[in-house]
């Protein structure tokens, strides 16, 4: 069976004990003559290169911003999900377990998220001995917050910083390595390809990397036993999202180039409460937190007329009655209500605005503290959002005490990623995929509050001992050298991709290391100039793309639309990007060309993935498959199963493999909220 | 709203750096001030011919600066805008700052972060490695993973925790540096000796903590701490000068104790 999945036997229970219990370890002496190779410094990259470190391993540790502790699992702001049953109102992990897998639409792995829902508790308690101020009541106990798609408060949380919270004490966890010496920090360094080896026996393992020096621009190679991949997802994709700039696809892409599985990429999660878009300069969208429907109220005017003088700023919110305004969540799903899961309340959102009762630009709906501010007082709203606050009425303009805040769905988290078995392994031996970069346990959505959960469960508890395992037949190996065949082809792939891309607009003197003599002279290049474009204009133009046929809403003439679109301007990128600079200097034009080299063989790729998925289901909406009342409606007879993509080479259509979802101990319903 | 830009290029660390004058006209006041530099890039990627550049390169490369998350959280931006950091709004890192805090027709000068400290990378990015050289020197509670005790096992009162979770909001910008004049690091270290001194977890190690911090920052080329607290003023998560005299009284603690200063 390919590929296989090596979920343990027992019941489900007790897979993790009976794992730990028959696992391989490494003897202390041996673990420092092991090196491990960690690629990000977000949860999951920070929290597993500690744990590895402080094991004895030798690890080194790869980020492209210039300190660890700017990986994007900074920006989280609502919380991190435990079954701690610290409220006594029922939680459990199997309550945990069954919220997630059902979150995510009947489309994850049973196993992984059992395990996932076993450790939540252990992740806590690790946290707070790191000195991670959690939220507390008065009596000096954690407090808890609800978060969609659970009818229990199990969300733990630092204000609207949780994210950074955690992230600085993995980080602290992680400095603490470094001083020991167990671990190597290389900053501004960032991965652009995979070194596989066949060993003795003919197995073809991870060995290294190859790495851009982003200040230098010098290619250096790293070899190690083990290769872990935990640099985020890939949302950056639609050019437009909630992730951070630098956010991108290109260490997991390359892993997949070299024959890592890409499973499940047209799994996006779009987030229902972010800034809408205002103009074209626009470089990213800023997320509310999810933690704001606990109090607000998602709303648009009942009348259309309403709507309309709203968006010709006739009439402002607080002009629209009470009875006049349409809770369109708490209408549709009163057992939920704001609280629905994210893919729900984002479809609703669309609903609402497509049928011509969006507010603001006429894509935007309200989120109203009004009555929450009327119950609880100005005061306890602002402690417990004061941060959100702060930020909207920075980025808008205007007072969300006021009035109620705009909103609108963006892309913000992205559940496929590199197939992982039950080890976090790959498809590629020796190469593990942690956090967001892997698509293991939110199936076809993710809840809220889960993120940080998986990232610090697979860093902390889950990596240490599946890596020990593999690691213990490679003590026989001996130090791994980088002067070998295969680092010298990985580093020729980059060096030639560097070349091409910096060559488009460099034949004709456009870029500054072409090294050609009869560039044109000057007075040419304006008429040169209009043929080119920058990376970000293509970049916005496949995001634009992404958005409209290949996002909320799906069906199979929009995805025909989007394959040929993007192969369209695939082509137009490779004729007539201009990448200036020079490949040997610090150059973040080079770093964003490449990155977009990669969104493009993803994009394909999504858009392939949506188009097999003939059924709806989490965040993956296809028009075609719906219920009378618009909302998803999966096929499990047909597509209950991994979608796992293999690479075939560039401009040639991926292969796909299936790995069957198999529900043992949860009973398979229809995702109901009402 | 149109601008005119003096902005500090320098093509490395060992090069020599000057201010180069750009134009930009029909900016939106919602543009944040880095998609300003956006489309000042954009800008000179198409035009092609460094105007007004006393460089006579025929290729006019775009301004490097460092920015991330673009939402106020990763700490990466920072630019000295009008001699300020983080320009002239409170509470803001650079990329929360937007255009419409400036007037129509504004000269706006852009620099790096000025600080020995901070040496600078290329144009408008530094090197702020110093700091985690700091943290790496004892920020931290040694908590090796696994074996933790149940998390309602360690009470915090309410207003500990709070606390703690004030100093514990920095971002790790640069900010209070670049605003200090003798580039002290001290609201930076106060920060986070404040956040983990303050939790019963932080407590074994707090003597140690500050010592090793402190002498660390000294060492690392960061000037002394003169209690002008410019760095409280410019700090974008408003992070108190309080902080400080938690970080003062523990340091004469350790010196009383007989410690080296």
């Amino acid at each position: 069976m390919f590929p296989d999945s090596k979920i343990p036997e027992g019941p489900l229970a007790q897979k993790w004990t009976n794992y730990k219990t028959n696992q391989k370890l490494v003897n202390p002496a041996n673990k420092r003559k092991l090196d491990i190779i960690v690629v990000g410094t977000g949860l999951a990259g920070a929290s597993a290169a500690a744990s590895l470190g402080a094991l004895g391993f030798h690890v080194d540790i790869f980020c492209l911003q210039d300190s660890p502790r700017r990986a994007h699992s900074i920006a989280a702001q609502g919380g991190i999900n435990a079954a701690k049953n610290y409220q006594n109102d029922g939680d459990s992990v199997m309550r945990l377990f069954r919220d997630t897998i059902k979150g995510g639409d009947y489309r994850a792995r049973e196993a992984n998220v059992y395990r996932l829902a076993e450790v939540s508790g252990d992740i806590i308690d690790q946290c707070v001995a790191q000195g991670v101020p959690f939220a507390r009541d008065y009596s000096g106990m954690l407090d808890n917050r609800s978060f969609g798609g659970a009818q229990v408060s199990r969300t733990f949380y630092a204000r609207g910083q949780t994210g950074q919270q955690l992230l600085l004490g993995a980080y602290g966890a992680l400095s603490r390595e470094i001083s020991r010496g167990t671990v190597t920090l290389h900053t501004r360094s960032e991965m652009l390809d995979l070194v596989v080896d066949n060993d003795a026996q003919g197995v073809a393992r991870a060995r290294g990397i190859i790495v851009r020096n982003m200040v230098t621009g010098d290619l250096e190679r790293y070899a190690a036993h083990a290769v872990v991949v935990a640099s985020g997802g890939y949302g950056n994709v639609y050019y437009l999202s909630t992730n951070a700039m630098n956010s991108n696809v290109s260490a997991a892409w390359a892993c997949h180039r070299q024959g890592a599985l890409f499973a499940n990429p047209c799994y996006v999660q779009i987030h229902p409460t972010c800034i809408p878009v205002h103009g074209d300069y626009q470089s990213k969208l800023t997320l509310m937190s999810e933690s704001l429907r606990n109090d607000g109220r998602i709303w648009v005017p009942k009348r259309k007329e309403d709507a309309e003088a709203i968006r010709r700023g006739e009439k402002g919110p607080n002009d629209i009655a009470e009875e006049d305004r349409d809770y369109y969540l708490e209408r549709r799903y009163p057992a939920f209500g704001n609280l629905v899961p994210r893919d729900v309340a984002s479809r609703a959102a669309k609903e609402r605005c497509d049928a011509g009762y969006g507010v603001g630009t006429g894509l935007a709906v309200y989120l109203d503290f009004r009555d929450a501010i009327q119950r609880l007082g100005r005061d306890v709203v602002e402690q417990k959002y004061g941060n959100l606050f702060q930020m909207y009425q920075k980025i808008v303009d205007t007072d969300p005490y006021e009035e109620p805040m705009m909103i609108y769905p963006a892309v913000h988290y992205t559940m496929g990623g590199l197939w992982v078995d039950y080890e976090l392994q790959t498809t590629i031996p020796g190469l593990f995929a942690a956090g967001e970069a892997n698509f293991s346990d939110h199936g076809a959505n993710r809840l809220g509050a889960s993120a940080l959960m998986q990232g610090l469960a697979d860093g902390y508890f889950v990596l240490p001992y599946t890596l020990q395992n593999y690691l213990a037949d490679q003590i026989y190996v001996g130090k791994v050298e980088s002067n070998t065949p295969a680092f010298d082809a990985a580093e020729q792939r980059v060096r030639e991709r560097i070349e091409r891309l910096m060559g488009i607009a460099g034949k004709f003197g456009l870029s500054g290391d072409s090294g050609i003599s009869d560039a044109p002279a000057n007075s040419q290049l304006s008429t040169l100039n209009s043929q080119f474009h920058s990376v970000d204009h293509y970049h916005k133009a496949l995001g634009r793309i992404m958005w409209e046929y290949c996002g909320m809403a799906r069906s199979k003439e929009s995805l025909a639309t989007a394959a040929q679109k993007v192969a369209e301007l695939e082509a137009d990128f490779y004729q007539h990007v201009c990448v200036p600079g020079t490949a040997d200097s610090m150059n973040p034009e080079l770093e964003k060309a490449w990155h977009l080299a990669d969104y493009f063989e993803l994009a394909r790729l999504i858009v392939a993935d949506a188009t097999q998925r003939e059924e709806s289901c989490g965040g993956h909406f296809r028009v075609e498959h719906q219920t009378a009342d618009g909302e998803t409606l999966r096929d499990d007879d047909h597509f209950m199963f991994v979608g796992a993509w293999e690479y075939q080479g560039e401009n040639q259509a991926e292969t796909m493999h299936t790995e069957p979802l198999h529900y043992e101990d949860i009973q398979i319903v229809n995702r109901n909220y009402k | 709203m149109n601008f005119t830009l003096h902005i500090w290029r320098q093509a490395n660390a060992q090069a020599q750096g000057g201010f180069e004058t750009y134009s930009l006209e029909n900016i939106s006041p919602d543009c944040s001030f880095l998609e300003m530099l956006d489309i000042l890039n954009e800008q000179i990627i198409s035009n092609q011919q460094s105007d007004n550049s006393t460089n006579q390169q025929p290729i006019a490369h775009p301004v490097c600066f460092d920015n991330d998350c673009r939402e106020g959280i990763c700490g990466m931006c920072g630019l000295y805008i009008n001699g300020r950091p983080h320009g002239n709004d409170d509470g803001v890192t650079t990329c929360q700052l937007h255009m419409r805090r400036f007037h129509d027709g504004d000269e706006i000068w852009v620099e790096p972060w000025r600080a020995k400290a901070f040496p600078v990378v290329k144009d408008l990015v530094v090197d702020r490695s110093a700091f985690d050289k700091i943290i790496q020197a004892g920020g931290y509670i040694s908590a090796t993973t696994g074996g933790a005790p149940d998390a309602n096992s360690i009470l915090v009162p309410k207003h500990k925790a709070d606390e703690a979770m004030d100093a514990a909001a920095c971002i790790g910008c640069g900010a209070c540096v670049a605003a200090c004049k003798n580039a002290s690091a001290m609201l930076f270290v106060a920060a986070k000796v404040s956040h983990l001194s303050l939790l019963p977890q932080g407590e074994p190690e707090a003597a140690d903590r500050v010592r090793k911090m402190v002498c660390k920052m000294d060492e690392l080329g960061f000037g002394s701490c003169t209690n002008t607290f410019a760095c409280e003023a410019e700090c974008p998560k408003q992070i108190k000068r309080q902080h400080i005299a938690r970080l003062n009284r523990q340091w004469i603690g350790h010196l009383f104790k007989g410690g080296k200063a």
